[in-house]
């Protein structure tokens, strides 16, 4: 056949079909037909590259079944119900799985961070290694045992510390997880210096005796920061490895592969982290509350999160 | 043939070709996105100091989502295109050719951290610079690739009518394809191009010069296309 005759035997079903995709609103014909003229036109591709009609024909039919298979595959699938599947089930299974990343993020995160936090009372003086003057009286007036607020400076709203603490905090969990792609390098880095910074204040705080008020500001959103910060680690981890060590597959393989888990960790704890600084913003800096009450909230967080983490879906994965 | 296209086979099974974009567009959509994003973040800051120090935490909470959200909203939410995307026509698809969604759009932008270092995008070059689909790192993990989003329409060209000369000899289909070829974008060649380029195939076109030779080769593109 002609290329002439073949424009006139199926011009007009392609000129219905752009009609289509330019108004699905309004359609030229009943949807339901689509898939199937979808196929004839893929036909008539196929026939139109086969019998080396001319390259402007390929090309148009090339353009018409590249949109029609843009929306015939688009997935119209409800949201809703798969994020609220993720956070009662998916979220605690996925970090239930990749358990041994969660423990090497937490050992370099809480390693240095506890380390430190113990050798500040055996040697004060260390401090001056990993804290500026600056910081350092920072800190003391933040947490200030006079103070009305804790955690922040007279003069800052709580509002402005919710806003920094997103954009600050929410910030250093996806620089983690990013730093994977760098062979972990950039994850490890990340979770191990801010260990030693955290473990640093903290050490000093409680070394000088302003103990009381700094436990009274970090306990009510501690849970959930510094799991965050973990798995954003174990997240970075995961791309890491895919990276150093593929396995079986080819590196580029084995990182898509690992981004799919790795970034939906990554939902979870961006949601983690934005509860935090809520708490930290609007709970944690309260003196109003009595000390006995916000270590008790701190300690349900905790308890709560790692509950979670522990049973949630536990059910569903048995079935 | 070295070429920055990519095919990609689907169910139906017929080949995609998809027209890749390089560093150079992608970097003026990035410039564009960046100038709205923080146009954005400048009116927002006009408003919201009034309000005092809360004011800062309101610039903060749109700095955040705007440099880490909007641009995956706008790719997952808008056939895969940022503002900047659209003004350039690129798109951002799955490597097989399916419009990207919510976790491909999240992936590129999260690691879009990574491809920025050591600044503007260092990384990101070298990797795009590394494979043959320019893609950064972001969209190696993700499997995305950013496209020449095709012309929403093109109007068919046509062959110029002219009287159909029957073909002296069979051709094969390449050169067949190449005579169309050569009609379609008649209109668009200066007349002496057009003529020098007709007096090559001499068997075709034996001793004709010129306007004579070119109409000589309309008329068996004519014939080939089924005029006749």
């Amino acid at each position: 056949m002609r290329q002439a005759g073949f424009e006139a035997a199926h011009g007009a079903e392609w000129q219905a079909f752009e009609k289509f995709l330019d108004a699905p609103k309004a359609p030229p014909f009943d949807p339901a037909e689509m898939p199937s003229r979808y196929r004839r036109l893929c036909q008539s591709l196929a026939l139109a590259a086969d019998r080396h009609y001319s390259p402007d024909l390929v090309d148009r039919l090339n353009r018409l079944a590249l949109r029609g298979h843009h929306a015939l595959y688009q997935n119209r699938r409800r949201q809703s119900q798969r994020v609220l599947d993720f956070f009662l089930a998916g979220f605690a299974g996925l970090v239930r799985t990749e358990w041994r990343l969660v423990a090497a993020a937490a050992l370099l995160f809480f390693g240095p961070l506890l380390g430190l936090m113990a050798l500040l009372q055996q040697s004060p003086e260390f401090v001056h290694y990993l804290l500026t003057p600056e910081q350092l009286a920072r800190f003391n007036d933040m947490y200030d045992p006079a103070n009305r607020r804790l955690g922040m400076r007279e003069a800052d709203t709580s509002l402005m510390m919710f806003g920094f603490y997103i954009w600050n905090n929410v910030r250093i969990g996806f620089q983690t997880f990013a730093g994977g792609l760098l062979a972990g390098v950039g994850t490890v880095w990340f979770l191990a210096s801010n260990g030693v910074v955290i473990g640093a204040v903290a050490g000093y705080l409680i070394q000088i005796g302003y103990g009381e008020s700094f436990w009274s500001f970090v306990a009510g959103h501690s849970s959930f920061e510094l799991l965050a910060i973990v798995l954003s680690g174990a997240a970075g981890l995961r791309l890491g490895l895919a990276v150093v060590r593929p396995g079986n597959l080819s590196r580029k393989a084995a990182l898509m592969a690992a981004a799919r888990p790795a970034v939906r960790m990554m939902y979870g704890a961006a949601v983690m982290f934005f509860i935090a600084a809520f708490v930290e913003a609007f709970w944690s800096p309260l003196t109003e509350i009595p000390y006995p009450f916000k270590i008790a909230a701190g300690i349900a967080g905790w308890a709560m999160l790692l509950g979670y983490f522990a049973l949630a879906g536990l059910r569903r994965a048995a079935r | 043939m070295l070429d920055t296209t990519r095919r990609v086979a689907t169910p139906e099974g017929i080949e995609l070709t998809l027209h890749l974009a390089g560093p150079v567009p992608r970097a003026l959509a990035w410039t564009i996105d960046f100038a709205l994003r923080a146009a954005i973040v400048l009116l927002v800051m006009m408003g919201a100091l009034q309000l005092g120090s809360a004011g800062w935490g309101i610039v903060l909470l749109t700095a955040f989502f705007v440099e880490w959200l909007l641009p995956a909203w706008f790719e997952a939410a808008w056939h895969g295109q940022t503002p900047g995307k659209r003004a350039l026509g690129l798109a951002v698809l799955n490597d097989d050719g399916t419009p990207v969604r919510w976790p491909g759009a999240m992936t590129r932008n999260l690691l879009r951290a990574v491809d920025f270092l050591p600044l503007l995008y260092g990384i990101g070059l070298v990797a795009m610079l590394a494979n043959r689909d320019f893609k950064r790192l972001g969209d190696l993990a993700a499997g995305t690739v950013v496209v020449y989003q095709p012309a929403r329409k093109l109007a068919a060209t046509q062959i110029p009518q002219a009287d159909a000369v029957a073909l002296p000899f069979p051709l094969t289909l390449e050169e067949q394809r190449a005579l169309l070829e050569l009609a379609e974008r008649s209109p668009t060649l200066t007349r002496e191009r057009l003529e020098e380029l007709s007096e090559l195939p001499a068997p075709l076109v034996g001793q004709l010069v010129g306007s004579r030779a070119a109409s000589r080769l309309l008329g068996m593109a004519n014939y080939i296309a089924g005029r006749h």
